[in-house]
C-alpha cells in the first residue's frame, strides 16, 4: 500500500514538474521577444556597415562618409604625406598606442599600423577630436594634418595627436578593402 | 437542452459567416494555387526572383514599392538573391540624397521607387489590401477555406482584360472582369513579354502569377517567420494544454471524490 | 439553517486568515499588510461548482496584460502623425525585431478581449450574475465595456490606413447628431472641422491611457465580486454561516481554480495563436492597408466585427420618431442598447438567480443570443433590405428583453425546484463523492 502511494506520489510531482517547467519555457520564449525588441532594428543594423566607392578620389583628396552617426574621413595621401607620416614615427607621441581596432589593442601607433593598405596610400578614421567630439578641419594644423577648431588639438599626417588636449589618436574603425576601389566600414 | 443546441448551432453557422463579411460588388477571382498557401507553404524563392524581374521590367514603369528596401530582397523567407547580385540590383537605380542633395547610385538601405504616375498606386501592401472577402455573398469564406486573397485578385486582375475599351471624358477606360468593370489601367502583359534567367516559359499567365506571388512577398515579407514562429507557439501550447488537462484532472479528483482518498 | 440578514448574506465569506510566521514577514506585516491582502485574494473560498463559463474572468486580465506589453512595445516605434504613423506601422512590421509579431497579437488580441467580454456578459446574463448583491460588480463591468469599446476604437485609428480615417470620421459624426451642440462636440473631439493630426494625436493619447483606467475599474471589479463572493451556476449563496459550512461549499481559488483557468486559457490561446501564425489579417479590413486618403471613401465602411450589433442598432433606426430624427435616433438606440443592459439588475424581477431553473427564461435567454448574432450579421451587410427590417426587429427584441421580458417573467414564470446549498448540487454531479461523515 505504501509503495502504491510512493509510486502514484512519485508520478504526481513528474507531473507537477513538468507542468511548471513548461509555463517557465513558454514564459521565457515571451520574455526573449520583448527584450530584444528593443535592440537595433533590421534598418538600424543595415546601417552597420557600409561600402564605399572610393575609384574617383584622387591622391591628396579627401572623402567623409557618415557611418553609425559619425563623420568617417577616408584620405588618399600623396608620396610626400606618407614620407612626412612615416618620418614622424620616430618623434615625440603623446599617445603611443595605433587605436586601430583591427588590430592588437597594444600595437604602437606607427603609420603602417595606422594605414589601411600595404602602401600606406589610404588613411581611414573616424573623424572626431578625442578630446571633446569636435570633427577636426583637414589639411590644417602645425603638423599639416587635422586641427581640431574647438580647443586646438594638432594631429599629424597619420592622425596621431602631436599637441593640445586630446588624449588620443583618431581612431580607426573596423575597413577593409573589398575590391580595388570600395572600402566597407563595419 | 435541444433548445439550447439548435440555437448554439445556429448561431455558429452564423458566427462562421458573419467573420468579416463584406459585400463587394465583385468581379471574377480565380482561385490560383500559390506555394505559400496553407500553414506549411512557403514561398518560391524562384518564383520570387522571376516576380522581382517582372515588377522591375513591367510594373515599375508606373507603380512604386515605397515601403520595401532593396536589403529585404537578400533576406531569408524572401527571393534571396546574394548580396553582391542585391547591390547590384540596386545600384541601377539613381537615388536623391535629401540630407545632401546629392544623386547617386542607390545603396542596399534605400527603398525601392515611389509610384511615377498619380493614379499608379504604390504596390508594397497591395497584396494584403486586396485580400478582399471573395464569396460567397462576401463572407470571406473562400479566404478562409481555399486560401483566396491578394494574390489571386493580382493574378485574375492581370489576366482579367477583355480587350474591351472605352472612352470617358477624355480617357480610355479597360473593361475588366477580376476588377468587375472599367479600370484605367491599360493591359500590361504580353507574351514572351520578359525573358527568364531560369528558363522558365514568359506567359501571360505565368508572370501574372510571379509577379502575384513577388507582391505577397514585398506586402508580408515576414510570412516565413510568421507561419514557423505560428506553428512552434500553437504545438508548445497544445503541449502545455495536455499537461495542465492532467494536472487539473489531478488536483481536482480529491475534490470530485475519485482517485485518491478525499481529505 | 438560520435566516442570515442580508448583510450577513452578502458579507466575505469565512475562512482562514493570513497568519504571518516568519520574523520578516510580522516585520513587514504590521507595516504594510500586502501579503495578507494577497493572500486572501489568492486563496479566497470560491464555489467549488462553477463551470467552464467561469474561465473568461482570467482570459480578460490576461487580455488586458497582453495588450498592454504589447501595446508599450509598439509605442517604443511607433510615430503618431499623419505623415509617419502608416509608415511607422510599416517599420514595425519589416525592421523591428519580431515587430509583425507585436503588431498581429495587438490587434487580433482586440478580437480575443471582446470574444472574452462577450462570453462573460452572456454567462452573467443567464447565471443572474449581476442581480443582488452584484450591482455594483454588474455597473463596473459595464463602464469596462464602454471604456473597451473607446479603447478599440481609438487603437483602430492609429494605423492611419483608410477604414482608420473613415471609421474615425463616421463614427465622430455620431456626436454631430446631438442637438444644439452636436457640432461643437465633434469639433471639440476632433480639435478641427476633420479628421487630421490632432485628431490622431488625442487618440493616441487616449489610447495609452484608458487601458489604466481599465486597469483600475478591473481591481474594483475584482474587489467588489471578492467581497459579496462568486455567484455560480445554481445562483445558490454559499452557506457564511459557519467556516466548516462554507469549506463544503468552496475550494480555495489557488490552486483549484488557477489551474483549472490557466489550463481553459491555454486552450484559447491555441485557437489564438493559430489566427496570429496563420489569419492575423482575416478580422481586420484589408482597406486599412491603404494609407489614409481624404479625398477618396472606401465602397463599404465596416466596423470591426465587435462594434457590428450595435452598428446594426444605429442603422436600424431609419424612421424619425416626433421630433427626434433618425440619425439622433439611431445614437440614442446605440447608446441606449447598453444603458439598459447595465439596469438589468433593477429590471429583472425575478427572485431566482440562475437561468437553470427557470424554463421560459431560457428561451427567451437564448432568442436574446441569436438577436446579437443576427445584428452582428446585419451590421456587415449593406443598409438595404432586408437587413434594415431584419435588424430593427433584432433591435426591437434587445429592448423588449431589457424592458419586458426581464420584468415580466420574473412575476409570472413558475422557476424549477433548486438545490438547497452548492455542496448538494457540486454532489449530484459527481456521484463518486463519499457521503458526508
Amino acid at each position: 500500500m505504501a509503495h502504491v502511494e510512493h509510486e502514484t506520489g512519485t508520478r504526481r510531482d513528474f507531473l507537477y514538474v513538468a507542468t511548471t517547467a513548461a509555463g517557465v519555457v513558454a514564459t521565457g520564449a515571451v520574455v526573449w521577444p520583448l527584450i530584444n525588441q528593443m535592440n537595433p532594428s533590421a534598418d538600424v543594423q543595415a546601417l552597420a556597415q557600409i561600402q564605399v566607392d572610393v575609384s574617383a578620389m584622387t591622391p591628396g583628396s579627401q572623402m567623409t562618409v557618415l557611418f553609425l552617426g559619425k563623420p568617417v574621413f577616408i584620405r588618399r595621401r600623396t608620396e610626400e604625406e606618407i614620407a612626412q607620416a612615416a618620418a614622424d614615427d620616430e618623434a615625440n607621441l603623446p599617445d603611443p598606442l595605433a587605436r586601430n581596432v583591427n588590430l592588437a589593442e597594444d600595437a604602437p601607433a606607427t603609420d603602417a599600423n595606422r594605414a589601411l593598405d600595404e602602401g600606406r596610400e589610404w588613411l581611414v578614421m573616424i573623424g572626431v577630436c578625442t578630446h571633446l567630439g569636435c570633427v577636426p578641419l583637414a589639411e590644417a594644423g602645425d603638423f599639416d594634418g587635422w586641427f581640431c577648431p574647438c580647443h586646438g588639438s594638432h594631429y599629424d599626417k597619420s592622425g596621431r595627436i602631436r599637441r593640445g588636449p586630446a588624449p588620443e589618436n583618431m581612431h580607426i574603425p573596423v575597413a577593409e578593402f573589398i575590391s580595388d576601389t570600395v572600402i566597407q566600414l563595419g | 437542452m435541444t433548445i439550447k443546441k439548435s440555437i448554439l448551432s445556429a448561431l455558429v453557422a452564423v458566427g462562421l459567416a458573419l467573420c468579416g463579411s463584406q459585400a463587394e460588388a465583385e468581379g471574377e477571382v480565380t482561385d490560383f494555387r500559390f506555394s505559400f498557401e496553407g500553414p506549411f507553404g512557403a514561398f518560391d524563392q524562384a518564383q520570387l526572383q522571376r516576380g522581382l524581374q517582372v515588377y522591375t521590367e513591367v510594373c515599375a514603369a508606373c507603380h512604386g514599392l515605397k515601403y520595401v528596401p532593396y536589403r529585404s530582397l537578400s533576406e531569408p523567407g524572401g527571393p534571396s538573391l546574394p548580396e553582391p547580385q542585391m547591390r547590384a540590383y540596386a545600384a541601377q537605380f539613381q537615388v536623391t540624397d535629401p540630407a545632401t542633395g546629392e544623386t547617386g547610385p542607390a545603396q542596399p538601405t534605400d527603398h525601392f521607387g515611389e509610384s511615377n504616375l498619380d493614379n499608379a498606386p504604390d504596390l508594397s501592401l497591395m497584396a494584403k489590401a486586396r485580400a478582399g472577402f471573395h464569396g460567397p455573398y462576401g463572407t470571406g469564406l473562400n479566404q478562409l477555406f481555399r486560401g483566396m486573397g491578394g494574390p489571386e485578385y493580382i493574378a485574375s486582375f492581370l489576366l482579367g482584360y477583355t480587350g474591351e475599351m472605352e472612352e470617358q471624358a477624355g480617357s480610355v477606360l479597360f473593361e475588366n472582369t477580376a476588377f468587375g468593370g472599367l479600370v484605367a489601367m491599360p493591359p500590361a502583359l504580353t507574351d514572351g513579354q520578359v525573358t527568364y534567367a531560369d528558363g522558365v516559359e514568359a506567359t501571360t499567365e505565368q508572370m501574372a502569377l510571379d509577379v502575384a506571388a513577388f507582391l505577397m512577398w514585398t506586402a508580408e515579407p515576414k510570412m516565413m517567420a510568421r507561419k514557423h514562429a505560428g506553428l512552434t507557439a500553437v504545438l508548445f501550447l497544445i503541449l502545455l494544454a495536455v499537461l495542465l488537462y492532467f494536472t487539473n484532472k489531478k488536483l481536482w479528483s480529491r475534490v470530485k471524490g475519485k482517485g485518491e482518498t478525499a481529505h | 439553517m438560520k435566516s442570515g440578514t442580508p448583510h450577513e448574506e452578502i458579507s466575505g465569506i469565512p475562512h482562514d486568515a493570513y497568519e504571518p510566521k516568519t520574523p520578516a514577514e510580522k516585520w513587514l506585516e504590521s507595516r504594510l499588510p500586502i501579503i495578507g491582502l494577497l493572500h486572501t485574494t489568492l486563496t479566497i473560498p470560491t464555489p467549488k461548482n462553477l463551470n467552464w463559463m467561469w474561465i473568461w474572468g482570467v482570459v480578460l486580465v490576461f487580455a488586458l496584460v497582453m495588450q498592454i506589453v504589447t501595446g508599450i512595445v509598439l509605442v517604443m516605434h511607433y510615430q503618431p502623425g499623419v505623415d509617419t504613423a502608416f509608415a511607422s506601422v510599416e517599420h514595425i512590421m519589416r525592421n523591428v525585431n519580431a515587430g509583425w509579431a507585436f503588431r498581429y497579437v495587438h490587434s487580433n488580441g482586440a478580437s480575443l478581449f471582446f470574444v472574452a467580454v462577450y462570453a462573460h456578459i452572456f454567462r452573467n446574463l443567464y447565471y443572474g450574475g449581476y442581480k443582488y448583491p452584484r450591482e455594483v460588480t454588474w455597473i463596473i463591468g459595464m463602464l469596462i465595456y464602454l471604456l473597451m469599446m473607446a479603447t478599440a476604437f481609438m487603437g483602430y485609428v492609429l494605423p492611419w490606413g483608410q477604414m482608420s480615417f473613415w471609421g474615425a470620421t463616421v463614427i465622430t459624426g455620431l456626436f454631430g447628431a446631438i442637438p444644439l451642440i452636436g457640432d461643437s462636440i465633434q469639433t471639440w473631439l476632433l480639435g478641427g472641422p476633420a479628421v487630421d493630426n490632432p485628431t490622431l494625436t488625442r487618440f493616441f493619447s487616449l489610447h495609452y491611457l484608458l487601458p489604466f483606467m481599465i486597469l483600475g475599474l478591473t481591481i474594483l471589479h475584482v474587489w467588489a465580486f471578492h467581497h459579496t463572493g462568486n455567484n455560480n451556476p445554481t445562483g445558490v449563496e454559499v452557506r457564511r454561516t459557519s467556516k466548516e459550512e462554507a469549506e463544503r461549499d468552496t475550494v480555495p481559488f489557488w490552486p483549484y481554480f488557477v489551474i483549472k483557468d490557466l489550463y481553459a486559457l491555454v486552450f484559447v490561446l491555441v485557437i489564438f495563436a493559430i489566427i496570429v501564425g496563420f489569419m492575423p489579417n482575416y478580422l481586420g479590413h484589408p482597406d486599412n492597408y491603404i494609407e489614409a486618403d481624404a479625398l477618396v471613401t472606401p465602397a463599404h465602411i465596416v466596423p470591426e466585427w465587435y462594434f457590428l450589433p450595435f452598428y446594426a442598432i444605429l442603422r436600424a433606426i431609419t424612421f424619425d420618431i416626433l421630433f427626434i430624427d433618425s440619425k439622433l435616433g439611431g445614437v440614442i438606440a446605440m447608446f441606449g442598447s447598453i444603458l439598459v443592459m447595465g439596469a438589468a439588475p433593477w429590471l429583472d424581477t425575478s427572485r431566482v438567480r440562475s437561468g437553470r431553473y427557470r424554463p421560459r427564461f431560457k428561451i427567451f435567454f437564448w432568442l436574446f443570443v441569436l438577436a446579437f448574432f443576427v445584428l452582428m450579421w446585419c451590421g456587415a451587410m449593406p443598409p438595404e433590405q432586408p437587413f434594415v427590417i431584419i435588424s430593427q426587429i433584432a433591435t426591437l427584441y434587445w429592448f423588449a428583453y431589457f424592458l419586458v421580458v426581464l420584468p415580466v417573467l420574473g412575476l409570472t414564470e413558475k422557476p424549477l425546484p433548486m438545490p438547497a446549498t452548492i455542496e448538494e448540487d457540486f454532489r449530484r454531479r459527481h456521484p463518486d463523492i463519499k457521503p458526508a461523515e
